[in-house]
């Protein structure tokens, strides 16, 4: 039994904030405190600290082929420290456990390859896990989406998310990746895909009403087409609209909320979408904040990165995986004298400056595409500090400041707000009720840092954190290893989809389709949802 | 009792459909594998070697606790092998090399590691083999035999099934073979193109050259008529979607990765034409696993060292066959493969002089010459895990039958625990 005292808490779910509260912990779960306790209690004095839920990642890529790939092709960013960006299964638990983050999500993993997925995240230690799997290109989709079908699409989402072990469904540039195959690419959400006859149109709308008719825990989480381009923000209200007020996760919005024809008028229109989004009240977002310094970008959106090889020249992979999708990656610098990258960096500044509810707007890197996580304390600061941010702009060039509207925001982020964006927000995105909060029956996941003038030095390194009752870290040390569970979905399907899906994995895949689902083997401690 | 879909993990195409006939702790009948995949489980399915040490029959025990000791007193020890165990074994691996600051190096060293090194220069576009299944119209083999090392690849992959847009299947596509000599590979290529060895790098550049429209001034390439070479590069820009599956005939032949830094750039330009990808022939069943395990584990894909404590990566430095031939190692363990059978005299000459600890079900030269033998359950029959096929497919092989030894990856683990104490 564990009883913090003392320390300032913050709780924004049981709206907490700030009060000296005494938090009591056993068996993994935060309980009442007891009138007897019957165990030796062990005290965690956080006097002049804060306590918070420990933290929840909603979208990085932590696992899998294309992280491996990556670290393949890069061994010169490998490791912790200044420029680098690619850290190994264990390195990765680590370096979030040190920043008081206890969860987090991989955001993209094609069906064929989802054993590789949790074979890794399985070698992650601390973190509870979880993963998305791609959908938006997949053939069976495509097949339904074609037909109209939307009750064999609902049964196909729900076989996928079953055979990949998934925690929701991704969308990524839909259709997009299809005409890649061929070349192509998707520009509008009404263009054609190839050989399908549908448009990205119908791919969005018919996956995110089969993801609301399932009761997912999490909406669609969709990573729209024109990811990057100028002029792109056009391509995402119109997703929005399209979407008419319905349940969606919109991811690393940043990349997405450009305006301008080229380089040369390269601009922010962060404002035009921070107002769509905060007229619709079921959108939530993540912000893939650009972090000035080397990154890797990596994606399921192949045609997206092969426009990113052409325009840098940098090494390319491109990965095409039969009937579900593609990826690619591309080493990447994000510089601070550059205009287009200077905006970037303060869109994403704007959404989450703009984006009324915090409840809506989450923090993310987009790890590794628009910095390492590892620096989320640094955009904390950025969001809390004006002085700092201030300071920061100076360094930039000065372009930024006639195409963003940066400069006007005079919005500093509360603590509890940080709380939100970091931890209870995305987690009741991801509808994890044990999580992101720390009232009676949560997850004993706590985060305790010292405090301080500097709020990057402030969440860098977590004076404690607890894991499921655990102290795991000390003093920003891994003081014990532990291993967390991976989160599924499980939601009740008809069984004759199997015959459906069966058929064409037999004709045109080239895997038995006995092995093609992941075992159970690789979800040695599992959490499953179950759905209705 | 019948299993069926198992993988058969002799080689990197991991064919994944066979069907086993087993009584009791035996296979009796294999269908649907090719001659070599029938042949490992149907003769090699139970380890025969016995726990030794200095040839002397020991208890399993004893053959540990003697790798121990040889590895706890080691100042520069190297782990070696890797590629025909599962990934959980590839795991168990790395944990003891770091346990005691040891190198670790795969068999890629000495086939695909320079593919690797290239994908480090060039990156790689690439596909699972079933986008070869269902869209490639042009299939090119460069430096590589399947038909002797990949036995079914044209058959399940490559050449001859029927695709989705492939329906024609094998007339659907051209199937183009360079190589220096004519393999039986060549033999069902519609065009056969056979190059001077050494002579691939210039080949390949030349393909490129042709691309950028910057023909060389010469007549020949590779001992072959540039207009051949002409018409190639056009049949690559007009193929819908085209692949390169290549081998050792450009990794292991002079120029070696730089072989596949060329063809790489090749794939790579296509793409600016139509869709093209390549894919490196890997060998061995679990190889590529062990490119990816070693990747999430350590950060590097091969030629690893632990002698710091934090991973360092230093291929031609830590890659053994340079480890051994510079003497430098004092202890070696090889976890199934076959290093004194296939590794240079120079690093052989080594080899004889060290300890060394082999982890294999099966004599081999490395066996015959080790200090320790410890014998272990066969991956694939009787251990389960994780194999990754050559396009980075993973699938899980079964356990099929049972047998007296431990899976490598336990084997592994208790030395780990035997060290640490
Ligand atoms: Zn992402």
């Amino acid at each position: 039994m564990i009883k913090i005292i003392n320390g300032e808490v913050y709780d924004p779910l049981n709206k907490i904030a700030g009060e000296i509260r005494e938090i009591w912990v056993e068996g993994g779960k935060i309980i009442n405190p007891p009138t007897k306790p019957r165990t030796p209690v062990e005290v965690i004095d956080a006097a002049g600290m804060l306590v918070m839920p420990g933290g929840v990642d909603i979208h990085s890529h932590i696992a899998g082929s294309k992280v491996n790939a990556g670290r393949v092709m890069r061994p010169e960013v490998h490791g912790w420290g200044e420029g680098r960006s690619l850290y190994t299964a264990e390195e990765t638990g680590h370096l979030y456990a040190r920043m008081g983050y206890t969860t987090v999500m991989e955001a993209a993993v094609a069906p064929l390859k989802a054993r590789h997925t949790h074979e890794e995240l399985n070698h992650i230690p601390v973190l509870d896990k979880g993963c998305y799997t791609l959908m938006g290109n997949n053939h069976l989709v495509l097949d339904c989406v074609r037909r109209k079908d939307l009750n064999t699409l609902k049964n196909v989402v729900a076989w996928l998310l079953s055979a990949s072990r998934g925690m929701a469904l991704k969308v990524v540039n839909a259709g997009g990746v299809e005409n890649w195959k061929r070349g192509g690419n998707v520009r509008s959400l009404d263009d054609s895909v190839v050989e399908w006859g549908v448009t990205p149109r119908e791919i969005i709308t018919m996956l995110v009403e089969a993801n609301e008719a399932l009761g997912l825990p999490h909406s669609v989480h969709l990573h729209c087409h024109n990811l990057g381009l100028p002029g792109n923000y056009r391509s995402t209200l119109e997703t929005l609209q399209a979407l008419e007020g319905r349940r969606v996760h919109l991811t690393h919005l940043q990349f997405y909320s450009y305006g301008g024809k080229g380089q040369a008028d390269f601009c922010s229109r962060a404002q035009e979408v921070a107002e769509e989004v905060n007229a619709q009240p079921l959108v939530t977002v993540d912000v893939g904040q650009v972090i000035f310094g080397d990154v890797t970008t990596m994606t399921a959106d192949a045609p997206a990165q092969y426009g990113l090889y052409r325009i840098t020249g940098n090494r390319w992979i491109s990965t095409d995986v039969n009937m579900e999708s593609g990826a690619g990656i591309v080493p990447l610098a994000f510089r601070p004298r550059s205009p287009v990258n200077s905006i970037q960096w303060a869109v994403g500044l704007e959404l989450f400056l703009l984006i009324e509810d915090p409840w809506r707007v989450f923090l993310t890197t987009d790890h590794p595409n628009a910095g390492p996580f590892t620096m989320y304390p640094q955009v904390i600061k950025l969001l809390m500090d004006r002085d700092y941010r201030e300071e920061m702009m100076g360094s930039l060039h000065p372009k930024t400041f006639k195409r963003t509207t940066l400069a006007e925001i005079r919005r500093e982020y509360t603590l509890s707000e940080i709380a939100v964006i970091t931890r209870a927000g995305p987690a009741r995105a991801l509808g994890l009720k044990d999580k992101g909060h720390l009232g009676v029956g949560a997850d004993a996941d706590i985060a305790i840092y010292r405090k301080g003038n500097d709020w990057e030095e402030v969440f860098s390194r977590a004076a404690y954190v607890l894991k499921a009752g655990e102290l795991v870290i000390k003093d920003g040390e891994m003081v014990r290893g532990t291993w967390g569970k991976t989160f599924r979905v499980d939601t009740p399907r008809d069984p004759r989809v199997e015959k459906v899906v069966k058929d064409k994995y037999q004709r045109w895949g080239t895997v038995s389709f006995d092995n093609y689902g992941v075992e159970d083997a690789y979800l040695p401690r599992e959490e499953v949802i179950r759905c209705r | 009792m019948r299993v069926n879909n198992v993988v058969c993990m002799f080689c990197g195409a991991l064919c994944d459909d066979l069907e086993l006939v087993v009584e009791g702790d035996r296979i009796t009948e294999v269908r649907k594998g090719c001659a070599i995949g029938k042949k490992k489980f149907l003769h090699y399915q139970e380890p025969v070697l016995s726990p030794m040490v200095d040839g002397k029959v020991v208890d399993l025990e004893e053959a540990i606790q003697v790798a121990v000791d040889i590895l706890s007193s080691s100042r520069y020890p190297l782990i070696y092998g890797l590629s025909s165990t599962t990934c959980e074994g590839q795991v168990a691996a790395v944990r003891l090399a770091k346990a005691i600051g040891a190198n670790i190096d795969s068999t890629s060293s000495v086939c695909h590691g320079p593919s690797t090194i290239a994908k480090q220069i060039v990156g790689v576009s690439t596909a699972t083999l079933g986008e070869v299944k269902n869209r490639a119209d042009l299939v090119i083999f460069w430096g590589c035999n399947p038909a002797a090392s990949h036995p079914r690849h044209f058959n399940r992959y490559s050449v001859l099934p029927k695709g989705q847009f492939i329906p024609g299947g094998r007339e659907g596509r051209r199937v183009v073979v360079v190589d220096v000599r004519p393999t039986p590979t060549a033999r069902i290529a519609d065009t056969f193109l056979q190059v001077t060895p050494g002579g691939d790098y210039e080949a390949l550049s030349t393909l490129r050259a042709l691309l950028k429209k910057i023909p060389p001034d010469r007549e020949e390439v590779a001992g072959i008529p540039l207009a051949r070479w002409e018409e190639l590069a056009e049949a690559c820009k007009a193929a819908r979607y085209g692949i390169l599956f290549f081998g050792m005939g450009l990794t292991m032949s002079r120029g070696r990765y730089m072989n596949v830094v060329a063809a790489l750039s090749l794939v790579r330009d296509l793409n600016a034409f139509t869709r093209f990808g390549a894919i490196a022939m890997r060998g061995h069943g679990n190889v590529t696993g062990s490119e990816q395990a070693l990747a999430w584990t350590t950060g590097y894909p091969f030629a690893v060292n632990f002698s710091r404590g934090t991973p360092r990566y230093s291929p031609g430095e830590f890659t053994a066959v340079d480890l051994l031939a510079r003497g430098e190692v004092d202890a070696v363990l090889v976890i199934a493969s076959d290093p004194a059978a296939h590794f240079p005299a120079a690093a052989v000459r080594h080899l004889e002089q060290v300890p060394v600890i082999a982890l294999d079900p099966h004599p081999t030269v490395t066996t015959s010459v080790a200090k320790v033998v410890i014998p272990c359950a066969v991956s694939g029959i009787s251990a389960a895990g994780t194999a990754y096929r050559m396009d980075g497919v993973p699938l899980r092989a079964k356990k099929v039958i049972s047998v007296a030894y431990p899976s490598d990856a336990e084997i592994l683990a208790s030395i780990s625990e035997g060290v640490k104490q």
